[in-house]
């Protein structure tokens, strides 16, 4: 009972938030639906027993990737309202294939058998007597090592990336020259002078 | 109404797939929003993964909806590096422009 309260709530509330992500008239707004968004939906996964994967999802979502679009939002200095023009004109079109989208795809969803999967089509059946985490740990560093490798090498090339694409080398900016910092000697950095008494160096 | 299923959860993740092809459709100008509606994308696939995932049993949906997780913050980062580096050359964002980043 309280199970399928929590279920609504939280799916009406994910629904709502992100159809207030698409229509909000400010950026700020978006993103900051966006996040209400994100964390229903993690209790959405808590309710299917995914208790790593909502934490996840709060962590990178709510903490990583939605704050850098807030900060990428207030950080460009745009002139918001102009963007919004056309919102209008595409909304009849776009708003019927909307509908006919989602009404296909929660016919399938309805209509799609579970008696149709057996044992013998699962990939990795669930252990019974582990937790969520320990399960889903085993797994990835088991059978799917090879994947994880390779997820973390798109974060590696999505941080160089990002960071190639973003870098500027201004001509006013000093910036530390190794080689030449390690090939002074004493000639070049050291220079002596005979300084009288009263006059000072005068330069 | 009161017994939830597996299907109330496509359902769910069908709505929110739609409403973000929906945000595509009506925010043709505004990349952020564009991006944003993407992302939303990506959470409707995670939601049908791990659904069924934890009513079929099978713990490899959460492992892929993982490696969803980690293309989309890759994908979150490099759009936005893209739109702050089209930013700083154009003043802008609208997407009619974009036409002029080629060579």
């Amino acid at each position: 009972m309280l199970q399928a309260i929590t279920f609504w709530v939280l799916a009406s509330v994910t629904v709502l938030s992100a159809f207030f992500v698409v229509s909000a008239r400010n950026p700020v707004r978006s993103v900051l639906w966006l996040i209400l968004s994100f964390f229903s939906a993690a209790g959405l996964f808590v309710l299917l027993g995914a208790e790593f994967l909502a934490m996840l999802l709060i962590v990178v979502y709510v903490g990583a990737v939605a704050v850098l679009f807030l900060f990428v939002v207030m950080m460009l200095d745009v002139d918001f309202t102009e963007l919004k023009q056309g919102f209008l004109s595409y909304l009849p079109f776009g708003g019927l294939i909307a509908v006919i989208l989602a009404a296909e795809l929660i016919l399938v969803g309805q209509s799609w058998g579970e008696a149709q999967v057996t044992a013998m089509n699962t990939a990795s059946a669930t252990p019974a007597d582990v937790s969520n985490v320990e399960a889903l740990g085993m797994l990835l560093y088991d059978d799917y090592a090879y994947f994880f490798q390779a997820a973390g090498l798109i974060l590696l090339v999505a941080m160089i990336g990002a960071i190639v694409l973003t870098l500027q080398h201004k001509p006013h900016v000093k910036r530390q020259n190794i080689a030449v910092q390690v090939g002074r000697d004493r000639k070049t950095a050291v220079t002596m002078h005979d300084v009288k008494p009263g006059e000072g160096l005068g330069e | 109404m009161m017994e939830i299923g597996l299907s109330h959860y496509l359902a769910v993740s069908a709505i929110l797939f739609t409403i973000g092809v929906f945000g595509i459709f009506v925010n043709r100008k505004n990349v952020i929003i564009l991006l944003m509606s993407v992302e939303l994308l990506l959470l409707a696939v995670n939601i049908n993964l791990v659904a069924f995932s934890s009513y079929l049993g099978d713990l490899a949906g959460q492992v892929f909806a993982m490696f969803v997780l980690t293309v989309a913050a890759a994908e979150a980062a490099i759009g936005l590096a893209i739109l702050v580096v089209f930013f700083r050359n154009r003043g802008d964002i609208s997407v009619e422009g974009v036409n002029l980043m080629k060579g």
